[in-house]
């Protein structure tokens, strides 16, 4: 036990000293990252500070900021609406100006009427929302506000984006729906019937489950009902390892029918999942190792040479990390300041050309367009010439690069422009 | 009828590796009268021993070896840790292992990360072990349920067969006399806890593959597998056996049922629309409820029978 508790000791002091401020520049502009650090969604958290510091030291190095020096200070908000609201009043107490948050949407409501409200009462101290990845597309619309900026596409466009793909296949008839019970899952069931419906009357939706998030242990009776529903394909929203358990639950009875996904290459998922996952998990996402051409390769490898080993095994994911990041620095270079609501104007309306093609933050909602990918699942590239794919047992080259270490990564399907992800918004936004 | 088959042996399967949770944590329970908090920790430590070792020397290996590890710990913990913290009662007991649990989770953070292990199934175990009517039935549940159940019958033998057994019901309630009669007490309670953690140990070396490996393990399967013991009777080995096949058989038949109450008032020829009061709880379906429904059969049980299924003591 004291060997345990030293080590504990021994750790808080390396991460303290790792993240005490190490430059001392005319200007440092901290960003507040809010993110679960502990409990169950803990590993998902963690991978997404990665990416921040990542590229925090990325654009300090190259100065895309100006003189301005970025620096990530992480808040564990436990994925507690609660919890997020105190680590706000941190943020506030502390003087930060940015905050950036991505997990559950049930979070990112409570913060963007936070922040609206501090705004409104302390007008020159106003706080800048950048969300990264809570995609309830209520944000955007009726809930839309000029403080929050959204790097995601939302749910409702990446599901129209899904069942455009879907509608494609004529063999398609039955689709079951399955999905986490709060506002994103729902949302996501919600828009996959209403589109299903207008694209293909044909198709019928024999299931719409809803389960508690995070609760289901064994998957099992889902998918005998999923059997029983005679489904062709499944559509869920779910993530961490709601996810997994699902697919593994789904291989163990034999299910043959694919899996739509949102994250189906989330953090994680495709090393719990493994061989499950092989040709039946597809995904939509704005990136993935193996697109081409892959302008972001050279820096998904330096990323994956400093977390891609154990313990922590997590290869580069959110590109729009980086397209938050970046746009960020150009705004606030363009608007040399710092301050939230100069640089807020700066970004409305940006066009900034992103690793896969130019992408616009629409001014009238604050919702990113940017180009999507559908992908599936597949073996990772064996080749002989090259040592370190030897554990790979795949024969497509095209899947050049697994993912998280797992042996499994993602072979493109099709490819989204920007402009036809553009959905019509309700938005009605009150700037100051 | 497929699906009836298919849900039966998926419920059944479920409800034994409940068993093969609870187990231990009621023996330790029965045996000591410690309520071991850490109880799922040691089910995590046993998933991330057996990731380790089969990564080393294979499955069946690490099946014998990280529960035995997992005990190991369980009687370091019993010997440096609780036997000290006894003597200030049940509170401290519980307290010290409410924070032990803690201190392993951060352990498992440290050592392994944040994120799952690819812990798999190994191969020979992979695959359908029969096929009814269309849907498989894999193997590894078959051996899941296997496993439970000779560790049941394994315990019951050992408790009321053999010496050692004979020794510990002894020690339970005549403690003095077993100490008059040269037998070591505190030792017996060590190998008692040590036995319970080898025991989580073991299912976790079993569900850690089936499921997912990672830290959030622990924290998922704690709450249910204090349903299981109090539902079955604190302390009582059938009673959690019994208690685990009925959560098993009802969290996985409410799955299949799609019926709320607006379709019971609709059956009335009440209509219920999104503007009736409350319109969310009567929409709320019973497979939508379904993981929750344990926690209310726990409620319920200790409001009309406190003491479980088969518990011998009152509340």
């Amino acid at each position: 036990m004291k060997m345990t508790f030293n080590r504990v000791l021994l750790a808080g002091v390396i991460a303290s000293a790792l993240v005490a401020p190490s430059v001392l520049a005319a200007e440092t502009l901290k960003i507040a990252y809010i993110d679960p650090l502990s409990g169950a969604f803990a590993n998902v958290g963690e991978a997404g500070l990665k990416h921040f510091e990542f590229v925090a030291a990325d654009i300090n190095k190259r100065k895309l900021a100006g003189d301005v020096k970025f620096e990530i200070v992480p808040f564990d908000n436990k994925v507690s609406p609660q919890e997020s609201l105190n680590v706000l009043k941190k943020v506030e107490d502390q003087g930060i100006r940015y905050i950036t948050q991505g997990n559950s949407s049930g979070v990112a409501g409570v913060l963007i009427d936070a922040v609206n409200k501090y705004n409104e009462r302390n007008p020159g101290k106003s706080i800048l929302y950048l969300n990264y990845a809570a995609v309830d597309p209520d944000f955007t619309n009726s809930k839309c506000s000029f403080w929050h900026f959204r790097f995601d596409a939302n749910s409702d466009m990446k599901m129209e984006a899904l069942t455009d793909f879907i509608a494609k296949d004529p063999k398609i008839k039955k689709v079951y729906l399955i999905n986490q019970n709060y506002s994103f899952g729902q949302a996501v069931s919600r828009a996959a019937k209403e589109y299903l419906k207008r694209k293909r009357p044909d198709i019928q939706v024999v299931g719409d489950d809803l389960h508690p998030i995070g609760q289901v242990k064994d998957f099992a009776p889902y998918v005998a009902k999923i059997k029983a529903s005679g489904a062709d394909i499944v559509i869920t929203g779910n993530w961490g390892n709601d996810i997994s358990l699902l697919i593994k639950a789904a291989k163990d009875a034999g299910l043959n029918a694919p899996f739509y996904t949102y994250y189906g290459g989330g953090i994680g998922a495709l090393s719990s999942m493994g061989d499950a996952a092989d040709g039946k998990v597809k995904q939509i996402t704005e990136w993935h190792a193996n697109i081409r051409p892959n302008k972001t390769e050279k820096y998904a490898n330096a990323f994956d040479a400093k977390y891609g080993g154990p313990p922590a095994n997590i290869s580069f994911y959110y590109l729009r990390v980086n397209n938050e990041m970046y746009m960020l620095a150009k705004a606030i270079k363009e608007a040399k300041s710092t301050d939230p609501k100069a640089v807020a104007h700066k970004l409305e309306g940006m066009k900034y050309e992103a690793d896969t093609g130019e992408v616009e933050m629409r001014a009238t909602d604050h919702q990113l367009i940017q180009p999507l990918y559908i992908s599936t699942a597949a073996k990772a590239y064996h080749n002989p010439k090259d040592p370190k794919t030897a554990k790979f047992k795949g024969t497509d080259p095209e899947v050049k690069y697994d993912q998280d270490d797992s042996g499994y990564g993602f072979k493109t399907d099709a490819r989204i422009e920007a402009y036809v992800t553009v959905q019509p918004t309700s938005c009605h936004m009150k700037r100051p | 009828m497929e699906f009836f088959l298919i849900s039966m042996l998926n419920s059944i399967s479920y409800g034994l590796l409940l068993f093969m949770l609870s187990s231990g944590l009621t023996i330790i329970f029965s045996m000591m009268g410690v309520l071991n908090f850490a109880h799922a920790s040691f089910y995590m430590l046993g998933a991330y021993f057996a990731y380790q070792i089969s990564g080393w020397i294979g499955f069946w290996p690490a099946l014998a070896i990280a529960p035995l590890l997992v005990g190991a710990v369980g009687m370091a913990v019993e010997r440096y840790g609780l036997r000290t913290v006894h003597k200030f009662g049940h509170v401290a007991e519980l307290l010290f292992t409410f924070g032990l649990a803690y201190l392993i989770d951060e352990a498992v953070h440290l050592i392994w990360g944040r994120s799952s292990v690819p812990y798999a199934v190994p191969p020979s175990l992979d695959g359908a072990a029969f096929t009814l009517f269309s849907t498989e039935y894999p193997i590894y549940r078959v051996f899941m349920m296997a496993v439970s159940i000779s560790m049941l019958i394994g315990i019951y033998l050992t408790l009321t067969r053999s010496r050692i057994g004979l020794v510990i019901q002894a020690a339970l309630t005549h403690p003095q006399t077993v100490e008059t009669l040269g037998h070591n007490v505190p030792r017996v309670f060590m190998l008692v806890f040590g036995g319970g953690s080898a025991l989580a140990g073991l299912a976790g070396v079993i569900g850690g593959n089936a499921f997912i490996t990672e830290p959030g393990m622990a924290a998922a399967v704690g709450p249910i597998v204090f349903v299981v013991v109090v539902v079955g009777g604190m302390g009582s080995l059938v009673g959690a056996f019994l208690a685990s096949l009925l959560i098993g058989v009802i969290q996985t038949f409410s799955v299949a049922l799609d019926y709320s109450f607006v379709n019971l008032f609709a059956k009335l020829g009440i209509t219920i629309g999104p503007n009736t009061p409350l319109a969310a709880l009567w929409d709320l379906t019973i497979s939508q409820t379904a993981p929750v429904l344990p926690y209310l059969l726990m409620v319920l049980m200790l409001i009309f029978r406190p003491k479980g299924i088969l518990g011998t003591r009152e509340g």
